[in-house]
């Protein structure tokens, strides 16, 4: 099944990238597809519970836009410390738990503080954020945990039962 | 001068400000954690914004898919690259700076 | 249009590689060295355009790849000493 599903993602890839429909490009595609999906299909889709994961990609796609703009708007930020003549760079260090329990969302928030300007992700892993700021305006707006909310919300659609049942 | 070349033309404006910016910064600053911080980020949103004005001046195409698809690889890739650098230099003992306060004695 | 913005990318490119010369750490390094190629992926881009040439497009794809692939393989080799 998930040999079936890597192929076919392969396959259609491979069409969007060339653009041509000739006979041999169709069929050297099928074939590299055929034996990439065999080589990596465990890897490219792992246990997946079907109801679950496709109601959190539909969450993640509305975290999204609220993502690109804050980065839009706080990369200024970036820019106006670069080029003011004075040196104000400040740099703290801030350690935090997290609340989240899913690989996804692990990530989803190590990505997000990454791409946030101010803030850089140093560790991260279930036990323990560390993060590096680079003046004391971000790193408060990292201690708000206004971010960590938002992360939470898309992976809270599934269930407790349903989460200890795929351990 | 369509309306087209107009927007494309000042993504560009903007996107090679945000470049050159990236560049001034890594060298300006003090120490290597407030590197990171230029070269993973404003150096992705200036490729972005690039690629986006690439996209306008071309319109619907097969050009444009496969710029998306750029531009989404390198949303993924360079924060990632950054984070494992400094993880990196975290473990091997590098210490960050912190600024002194104005009590010179 | 496109001319101007590949000279401003070429100017950052020489900034940066100041950083990758003077850098106290190997992890300065590093860092212009993943920089420098991501610059490089922009360049590709706009010559493909100011040319005429629509396969560059096809390398700008694949260029990122290999330079993160790089970038990581570089930090595990000072990390352990060897590559394996």
């Amino acid at each position: 099944m998930s040999f079936l599903i890597t192929s076919i993602a392969m396959f259609s890839f491979w069409i969007l990238l060339s653009g041509e429909f000739t006979f041999i490009l169709i069929t050297s595609g099928i074939v590299s597809s055929l034996i990439v999906a065999y080589l990596s299909h465990d890897i490219f889709i792992g246990k997946p519970d079907l109801k679950t994961e496709t109601g959190r990609i539909f969450k993640f796609i509305r975290y999204l836009p609220w993502l690109l703009w804050e980065i839009v708007l706080a990369n200024f930020e970036i820019a106006y410390l670069v080029l003011s003549p004075k040196l104000k760079v400040d740099p703290q260090i801030v350690r935090f738990k997290p609340d989240i329990k899913t690989d996804l969302g692990i990530v989803t928030l190590a990505h997000s503080i990454t791409l946030t300007p101010g803030t850089v992700t140093v560790e991260a892993n279930k036990e323990e954020f560390v993060i590096h700021a680079i003046w004391q305006k971000s790193a408060e707006g990292i201690i708000n945990g206004k971010m960590q909310r938002k992360v939470k919300w898309i992976e809270e659609g599934t269930n407790e039962l349903e989460g200890e049942k795929n351990v | 001068m369509d309306i087209r070349t107009i927007i494309a033309g000042v993504f560009l404006g903007i996107g090679g400000f945000f470049i050159i910016v990236t560049a001034i910064g890594i060298v300006r600053f003090p120490d290597f954690y407030s590197r990171l911080h230029p070269a993973g980020k404003a150096d992705t949103i200036g490729q972005a914004l690039v690629l986006i004005a690439l996209m306008i001046y071309e319109g619907f195409s097969l050009i444009s898919v496969k710029l998306m698809i750029i531009v989404i690889f390198i949303f993924i890739a360079s924060p990632t690259a950054t984070h494992a650098v400094a993880q990196a230099a975290y473990l091997k003992g590098v210490v960050p700076w912190k600024k002194k306060k104005k009590d010179k004695k | 249009m496109f001319e101007i913005t590949a000279v401003a990318v070429t100017i950052a490119i020489m900034i940066t590689l100041y950083r990758a010369i003077k850098g106290p750490t190997v992890y300065d390094r590093v860092l212009a060295g993943n920089a420098i190629g991501t610059k490089t992926v922009i360049l590709l881009v706009l010559l493909g355009f100011v040319h005429d040439r629509p396969h560059f497009l096809d390398l700008a794809v694949v260029y990122p790849l290999i330079n993160f692939v790089a970038t990581i393989a570089f930090l595990k080799y000072v990390e352990m000493g060897r590559l394996d």
